[in-house]
């Protein structure tokens, strides 16, 4: 570069230099990019919102009430979703209830208690594949063991084919994904935190129950809820632990009885609609969709609240 | 779980605050008590020798320095003093680390009561995220300490020299603090367990310099009630607030091209940095490497 003798050059120089150059021509169109497919994500989701709101309006908008009371019927124009609703909260509730605390516990002994050597590496990758696996193949497992071999336990009546298999199996479906996620959360806990906790004397269950699992739970929650979410939405697996796809006769007013009996389930319900001809089945089915994108959206709202609750306290 | 007879001097708060500090004015030929001793300590991480064959003994109610360049082992030997290598699943010690001549490392020894003794200060100030009061009032409560919690809070933030910065706001979170703040209620929680030991790895690192003079004078303060051993980078810092430093360096392996750690020399501060013995220790505070 040449010597330059003048401040009122030296200015010029720096103003050409400051304002000319490569502009991040890449980094822009990435950039674009991004937000294409972000917009492209959302409006895909606008569009199939609108199409099935619009497709059960006829339904929404006329007899929502009795629309959540009634049960399956013959003729579309006085079917419900009240058996279906009853369904998949006792087999979510189920799901919960079992895939929760049992996966957190397998997470925590994974993350915080075993040990970090090729075992435990076998373990971790065999269950991320676990979670991969399609969710008819634990129909069939839901179908062995809950239905058939302990028949006598989850259904008596019914043989075995009832909400308490439903929710086993619909547990173990969702048992790796909880595992992964609460082990990530666990993961992403500072190291920092369990050296307070064992810097000032604390065994590792005080470190563990004081520090890590207070810190992890808003990620655990969110993650087993979201895992829920996936689990209320599955109708393979309930089809062959034996959902009816017909009508429920099990208690006085067409509702699930016990839990031992015979039950069906909102995409079960979803499924069988979506078969049967006509505009005024394809309005019902639409308006189940919606209904069940609504208990779907409550659970995920719950574990919000809750999750805020937890942070709350982390500070 | 070693019982406490097994301890040649069990800690006890009341008869260390009647001891008078430990005078370094004359070289004193009288034996020192002492606190820890370490002979032929190696540690690998997996098949590497982080450090090896230090042999090291630390006085009741001195400071103790260690420093070295990075990757000198001085930490990792730190952490060996109250188990908390433990807590990496491939570290691996040999050697010994005798504690009031009690083996940490003998398999009947239990890590939580070593730590219950001996506390920590870390590097990164590490609160919990619950409020400056339980932050401070954890380790008593774990630890099953009955009597007035208030007044135990109230004695380590005074000790630590944040009372009065505080005491308005003990129900704040502990996260809402200044970097030194934060690690002044580190040193208050750490001494709130009434240890005998503290070890602080680099409590002044993350500091400003007038947060990090306030650090070194507390030690200075609170140096009579307990042993203190600080791992430092900053040479001024050993110089200044220790009253033996320890100097370790690293070594290649020629065949692996790994740096192992090992102990140089240890004297007093005053003699290590006017007339060290060893040459690599002269190089290294008079600036010419590391």
């Amino acid at each position: 570069m040449s010597v330059i003798s003048s401040p009122l050059s030296v200015a010029e120089s720096v103003r050409d230099q400051l304002k000319s150059g490569k502009r991040d021509a890449q980094g822009r169109s990435f950039s674009l990019l991004l937000q294409l497919s972000l917009a492209l994500s959302i409006l895909i989701l606008l569009v199939l919102l609108y199409d099935v709101v619009t497709g059960g309006w006829s339904v929404l908008g006329t007899r929502l009430e009795d629309f959540l009371a009634a049960p399956m019927r013959s003729q579309a124009a006085d079917s419900g979703v009240a058996q279906g609703i009853r369904g998949t909260f006792f087999i979510g509730l189920f799901t919960v209830v079992i895939s929760f605390p049992m996966g957190v516990a397998a997470a925590i002994y994974l993350e915080e208690y075993g040990g970090k050597g090729r075992l435990a590496r076998f373990i971790d990758i065999n269950i991320r594949n676990l979670a991969g696996v399609p969710s008819v193949v634990y129909g069939i497992l839901g179908l062995t063991i809950f239905v058939k071999a302990m028949g006598d336990f989850t259904g008596p009546n019914s043989n075995g084919r009832s909400v308490v298999a439903a929710g086993l199996t619909l547990a173990v479906l969702v048992l790796p994904i909880v595992i992964i996620t609460a082990a990530e959360a666990l993961r992403a806990v500072p190291q920092g935190l369990r050296e307070a906790g064992y810097g000032v004397g604390a065994t590792r269950w005080e470190v563990t129950r004081h520090h890590v699992l207070p810190y992890a739970a808003p990620g655990i929650l969110t993650g087993t809820v979201l895992a829920l979410a996936r689990a209320l939405g599955e109708a393979a697996p309930l089809i062959l632990v034996g959902a009816t796809t017909g009508f429920l006769t099990g208690g006085s007013s067409y509702q699930i009885g016990a839990l031992t009996e015979r039950f069906t389930a909102l995409p079960i319900i979803i499924a069988t609609w979506a078969g049967r001809p006509g505009d005024d089945w394809e309005a019902v089915t639409a308006a189940a969709i919606v209904v069940l994108l609504g208990v779907v959206l409550l659970a995920n709202t719950a574990a919000i609240l809750l999750r805020n609750r937890f942070e709350k306290t982390r500070k | 779980m070693v019982p406490d007879t097994n301890l040649t001097e069990p800690p006890n708060l009341d008869e260390r605050i009647d001891v008078t500090p430990a005078v370094v004015v004359s070289p004193d030929p009288a034996p020192k008590d002492v606190v820890f001793d370490v002979t032929d300590l190696s540690v690998y991480y997996g098949d590497f020798q982080a450090v090896r064959d230090v042999n090291v003994q630390i006085n009741r109610h001195e400071i103790t320095a260690f420093i070295g360049p990075s990757g000198c082992g001085k930490t990792t030997v730190l952490r060996c003093l109250n188990r908390m290598n433990d807590l990496i699943d491939i570290a691996r010690v040999e050697g010994q680390v005798r504690y009031h001549g009690v083996d940490l490392y003998d398999r009947e020894v239990n890590p939580v009561e070593v730590r219950r003794r001996i506390g920590m200060v870390f590097q990164k100030p590490n609160p919990f995220p619950k409020s400056i009061y339980d932050n401070v009032a954890y380790g008593p409560r774990i630890a099953g300490v009955k009597g007035n919690m208030d007044d135990i809070v109230e004695r380590a933030l005074r000790s630590a020299g944040l009372w009065d910065e505080v005491k308005s706001r003990l129900k704040a979170s502990g996260l809402g603090l200044s970097g030194g703040q934060q690690q002044r209620l580190c040193i208050a929680r750490a001494i709130a367990t009434d240890p005998e030991v503290l070890l602080m790895d680099e409590p002044c690192s993350a500091l400003d310099p007038i947060a990090t003079a306030r650090i070194e004078d507390l030690m200075q303060e609170i140096k009579d009630k307990f042993t203190i051993v600080i791992v430092t980078h900053n040479m001024q810092q050993a110089a200044r607030v220790s009253d033996r430093t320890a100097f370790f360096t690293t070594e290649v392996n020629p065949e692996s091209d790994t740096r192992t750690g090992l102990l140089v020399e240890v004297d007093s501060t005053d003699q290590m940095f006017s007339n060290p013995t060893d040459e690599r220790t002269e190089n290294y505070v008079t600036g010419r490497f590391g």
